[in-house]
């Protein structure tokens, strides 16, 4: 395409190409020992798609379990770990690993910089990370089990003390989940002040704050959440493995210890981690709208407003998922309007979004596809939010199916679907190939069709009185045929993982060319040759614009003329 | 093309030309931008600390309303000379630690190490009264979970006769007074320790003269790290030793 | 070419789906169904939530059909046909009087919605005790509920009676909720919504149910293992039916002379450790209280109906019906335990 013009590249490559035959020992070895931010970020990903098969497959014997009343497929232990698992490798092991990793990789591209400012630091939280999830599954081998089988924590991904502690949770698995989370936790908090210190102080010239990217912009906000919010837990964490293990009282209401100190330490952590997983993957919906709308982004400094503006509400919201402990009438009546608030800068953002649409000429290709969807299944999840912020409504809701689906709309109707986006959107830049549209498109449309069966039907079991947790439930409550379909829905979504998953295999061994810049597009991760080499740019970039490539194919009429 | 091109056209690879100096990183494109990088990154760092402890206070402002007489007998079994003596230590050491930052900034070798053997020094010493204060509650049953009696705090305590002995209810609660203890003062005293073992690093390199050709980065920041760990204690000494003191 | 074979994934899938819904299963269709849905209110403080919860889905749902269509038509319209040339569309940067307008339109239903919420926090959640409301003290336990009437002198478990509140005459039922382990939630949906059961956390909810029956319900907060049979009956009866309901259980035990080995082997086995009945040397708290076990519909927190064979079942290995509950199979012989289960069959 229009890459000739481009006069920016990647004439240096240090690293040995595929092709000069490296033994593979040799090449693995390059990767364990890699302080790349792109291999990293590689390393990133398919460490939490590893980890998405091994929950997907969690909540599927979850699903076959709930698909009819009083089922024997699991047994009740086993179905607590289940979930607790699922919860906690999601969100720690697939949501912030992915999207970290993607970070990782574009978020230097983006601003121009040769790497992050401290490749070895992100070469250490990789590894933390890493070994924080093979720590949190190795309580199946090492947590010697009360029925003779392995174990592993089985108290919910939001373990309430008491029931975390250890007169009602015997043997060591919550040892290893809170130890695996504080690992998996300094790995967070490595790469969060990492993209800080990397945005901050390592830009190309001309690019300023109010040039970045919104990606950039969003990582930047999310990462200094992260650092806010993780290290509470961590301090709840230490409490609760003293507690355990050297009879401290902090949780235990026996002894004069409080049961709601650990659900405010967790929910104060445990709120903003959802804006951590859902931010970076706004900042990828205002990516690859724009350039499917082929407009730029409406309202840019208004989406950065929106954005940091959500955040910092975003830390006075937690008791929202408290309603029903019994708080203080005036303090549920403030959290709900903390709350509600969060709705306004969330609602600027889809507006932006659809006006950036409006007049466009939208190409619906597979990225672009998965945005679509992740407007309107994000739009509805705002407003169950909303429903659930009103707290006389979450005294019934609250711990029902429905909380189940209005969180899964969040994690997977806009986290997930946006996730692909970004995989279909920048595989060619990180391989140079790129994935097949036909597998694309399969993989899409039966992941909305899964998507909504298993969701939309939970909004509705929920209403009918079916709490979150149960491994199973009577005959007579009416809930049997509604689960059926969300179990079937489930596994809709699974074959559609799978597809996607033949689609990167397929497409890494003989899929079409990508050539630069595949998509037409305007940030300067496009500039450089796919996959680019390492140090990223043989010359540092300068920018006049947010839309850099913008202004080069279309010098007659650039950017910089328009932006403030 | 021209003057609105992406790439200074001139430019050469930057990281091929070899005349910075040796500790600049190939990504960085000069000594000024590193060393922000690296000073910024340090005190995004303290702020996740900074959010740690805070969780410990707020835990520990929570049960202190809860249970104000056990925190007061609680607080009253320590020894206030260790408390006062370590917080001396603690005040001179980051005033040496100040004084090896400006030694490595005025590249003097000799004046940075004995600056920082003397930080060292008085780290290791504010560890051994911390230690000794520990021994100290171990022989006299207020460890909870391991080791605890109540017996003391139902009775007076000789040393202040103006507290009423507590309920045998509300003795029981000293055992949370005491978990806090342990938590704050046993995180602090690891950023103690993890701080000497860096300071030792730093001074092996230091001997070398690593940080007294300019590169003066790791110095100071570890310099931040370390009064950092003073600042905690100076909240941790009043928060749990001069609880009710001026009464 | 990209379009061509997109467009056959769609219409293949609808197929299979189709094929699907077909085979669906049905084998519980037939049972009576009563669905606990919290459209479906009995009572003041449910029915409360429920005006409001549609007063919300109103404006939510306004908002969806706003907001969805337009980006619905957005996407129609605006969408690249093939004839279109290769021209970018004009490039629109922002309008600050479009976005000043969707900013302040949201605040406003935001303000709404929260004052409307507010109000009715503060109705519900603030409304005083009347004198003559009925005091129930609920004790959450791993894996059932105790119910206390303290001014009646009643204890039993899972089934909680209540009477019916008229226009004419108000009588809501106040609940005081403790546990004694860990976190459990009292949620009856049709009733009211759900308030935590919290260790040393004491906390307070009610009820005021204004049609007579049986309300299901269930515990909402994991509590462990069995916390899918912790569930939960509310039997909301006429004022002649509760007074006689209290008044049979404030009796003592029944004393049936031909069921005096049952009553042995309960009174000198561990059962006396962990169940009490009045009148009797048992006096365990830990579980249940049996005293009137036989007036009760079900047993292990309405895991099963309370039929003899159920119970034989349950106290020959309470694992095999409620797995991982915290009951204890007690190796009686089959023989003991018909006598035991004849023993409290007479338990009315």
């Amino acid at each position: 395409m229009a890459d000739q013009s481009i006069p920016i590249g990647g004439s240096l490559d240090v690293t040995p190409r595929d092709h000069e035959r490296v033994p593979l020992l040799d090449r693995l070895h390059e990767w364990v020992v890699t302080v790349d931010h792109k291999r990293l970020g590689i390393l990133y990903v398919l460490y939490a798609l590893f980890f998405m098969a091994v929950a997907g497959a969690e909540a599927l014997s979850m699903r076959i379990q709930l698909a009819v009343p009083n089922n024997h497929f699991l047994q009740p232990e086993l179905y607590d770990q289940f979930f607790t698992m699922h919860g906690t490798t999601m969100v720690f092991l697939v949501g912030m690993p992915i999207l970290f990793g993607i970070a990782n990789y574009i978020v230097p591209l983006q601003i121009g910089a040769r790497d992050m400012a401290f490749p070895r630091l992100n070469a250490f939280s990789f590894w933390l990370t890493a070994f924080g999830g093979i720590l949190l599954y190795w309580s199946y081998i090492g947590g010697f089990g009360l029925y003779g089988m392995g174990n592993a924590p089985d108290v919910g991904w939001w373990a309430y003390a008491p029931l975390s502690t250890k007169p009602f949770s015997i043997g060591p698995t919550i040892d290893y989940w809170a130890l695996a989370l504080i690992v998996s936790g300094f790995g967070t908090l490595g790469t969060a002040i990492n993209i800080i210190a990397t945005t901050l102080s390592m830009r190309c010239k001309g690019m300023t704050l109010l040039r970045m990217p919104l990606f950039v912009w969003l990582m930047l906000v999310v990462s200094a959440l992260t650092l806010i919010t993780i290290t509470p837990l961590t301090a709840a964490q230490v409490m609760l493995l003293l507690d355990r293990n050297l009879g401290a009282h902090f949780f235990d209401a026996q002894a004069g210890g409080s049961a709601l100190l650990w659900i405010h330490f967790f929910w104060i952590f445990g709120h903003p981690e959802v804006y951590v997983l859902v931010l970076p993957v706004f900042g990828v919906a205002s990516e690859i709208i724009p350039v499917f709308s082929r407009k730029a982004i409406f309202g840019y400094p208004a989406m950065v407003a929106a954005s940091v503006g959500i955040a910092f509400v975003s830390l006075g919201v937690w008791a929202h998922h408290m309603f029903t402990v019994g708080m203080t009438s005036v303090s549920n009546t403030f959290f709900v309007l903390s709350t509600m608030l969060v709705g306004i800068p969330t609602g600027i953002k889809i507006f932006n979004w659809l006006a950036t649409i409006w007049g466009g000429k939208v190409r619906f290709q597979t990225p672009m596809l998965f945005c679509v969807a992740f407007i309107f299944q994000f739009l509805i999840a705002g407003l169950t939010g909303i429903m659930l912020a009103v707290a006389p409504w979450d005294w019934q809701l609250h711990n029902s199916y429905f909380v189940i689906a209005h969180f899964h709309y969040v994690l997977v109707g806009a986290i997930v679907f946006n996730i692909f986006a970004a995989v279909y959107y920048w595989f060619p830049k990180v391989t140079g190939k790129m994935l097949s549209e036909t597998l694309g498109k399969w993989h899409f449309w039966l992941f909305l069709i899964g998507f909504h069966l298993t969701f939309d039907t939970m909004h509705f079991v929920g209403i009918m009185g079916m709490p979150r947790s149960i491994y199973t439930y009577e005959a007579n409550r009416g809930w049997g045929h509604l689960n059926f379909i969300i179990s079937v829905g489930a596994f809709i979504q699974g074959i559609a993982v799978l597809i996607f998953f033949w689609n990167v295999i397929v497409s890494l061994r003989k899929g079409k060319e990508a050539g630069n810049d595949p998509w037409d597009a305007w940030t300067l991760e496009w500039a450089t040759p796919s996959p680019p080499p390492a140090y990223n740019f043989a010359s540092d970039p300068v920018v006049h614009s947010r839309r850099p490539l913008w202004d080069i194919k279309h010098p007659d009429d650039p950017d910089w003329k328009y932006e403030s | 093309m021209d003057s609105h091109s992406i790439a200074a056209q001139t430019a050469e690879p930057a990281h091929l030309e070899h005349e910075h100096p040796a500790f600049l990183r190939h990504h960085f494109e000069n000594v000024a931008q590193q060393r922000e990088a690296a000073t910024f990154g340090m005190w995004l760092f303290l702020l996740t600390e900074i959010m740690f402890f805070g969780g410990l206070f707020c835990a520990y402002l929570i049960f202190r309303n809860w249970y104000y007489p056990a925190f007061v007998a609680g607080s009253h079994t320590l020894h206030i000379w260790a408390g006062t003596l370590n917080t001396t230590l603690l005040i001179i050491s980051s005033f040496t630690m100040a004084m090896a930052v400006h030694a490595a900034e005025v590249r003097h070798r000799g004046p940075l190490l004995r600056w920082m053997v003397l930080t060292i020094v008085l780290g290791c010493g504010f560890l051994c009264v911390k230690a000794y204060e520990w021994h100290d509650e171990w022989v006299n049953h207020h460890v909870p979970g391991l080791n605890f009696s109540i017996q003391e705090f139902t009775h007076t305590n000789p040393a202040y006769p103006g507290d009423k002995p507590l309920a045998p209810d509300m003795a029981e609660k000293t055992q949370i007074y005491y978990s806090l203890y342990f938590v704050m003062t046993g995180m602090h005293a690891l950023h103690m320790i993890i701080g000497v073992s860096l300071l030792a690093i730093l001074l092996i390199r230091a001997r070398g003269g690593a940080f007294t050709n300019g590169h003066i980065a790791p110095v100071e920041n570890f310099g931040l790290y370390w009064h950092f760990v003073d600042i905690v204690w100076i909240f941790l000494f009043p928060l749990l030793y001069l609880i009710s003191r001026h009464q | 070419m990209i379009r061509e074979h997109g467009a056959r994934a769609p219409r293949l899938i609808l197929l299979l789906m189709t094929a699907a819904a077909l085979v669906g299963p049905s084998a519980w269709a037939d049972l009576p169904q009563q669905t606990p849905s919290i459209f479906a209110p009995a009572s003041t403080p449910a029915d409360t939530i429920f005006g409001l919860s549609v007063f919300a889905l109103a404006v939510t749902g306004g908002i969806f059909v706003v907001v969805g269509g337009m980006l619905a038509y957005a996407i129609v319209r605006y969408r690249e046909r093939p004839n279109d040339d290769t021209s970018e569309p004009p490039q629109i940067y922002g309008s600050v009087q479009v976005e000043l307008a969707w900013t302040v339109i949201p605040i406003l239903i935001v303000v709404v919605l929260f004052l409307t919420t507010a109000r009715i926090i503060f109705a519900i959640q603030d409304a005083p005790q009347p004198k003559d409301a009925l005091d129930v003290t609920v004790i959450g336990h791993q894996f059932w509920w105790e119910f206390r009437y303290p001014k009646l002198g009643i204890v039993t478990a899972n089934e909680l009676h209540v009477p019916v509140s008229t226009s004419q005459e108000p009588l809501p039922t106040f609940l005081h909720l403790l546990s004694a382990d860990v976190d459990h939630s009292f949620w009856v949906p049709q009733l009211a919504g759900k308030t935590d059961l919290i260790p040393n956390h004491p906390n307070e909810t009610w009820i005021e149910p204004t049609h007579t029956g049986l309300y299901y319900g269930q515990c909402a907060q994991f509590c462990g293992v069995e916390h899918a049979k912790m569930l939960l009956r509310v039997y909301v009866e006429t004022p002649a039916q509760f007074a006689a309901w209290v008044k049979s259980q404030q009796q003592p035990a029944v004393e049936d002379p031909q069921v005096a080995a049952g009553r042995e082997i309960f009174e000198t086995h561990a059962c006396a450790n962990c169940h009490a009945i009045k009148g009797t040397g048992a006096l365990g708290t830990f579980g249940p209280d049996l005293t009137h076990l036989a007036s009760r519909d079900t047993i292990a927190a309405g895991a099963a109906d309370n039929t003899p064979q159920n119970l034989f079942d349950w106290i020959k290995d309470p694992d095999s019906m409620k797995p991982g509950c915290l009951m204890p199979s007690m190796q009686l012989s089959d023989n003991n335990i018909h006598e035991l289960v004849a023993y409290l069959e007479t338990l009315h």
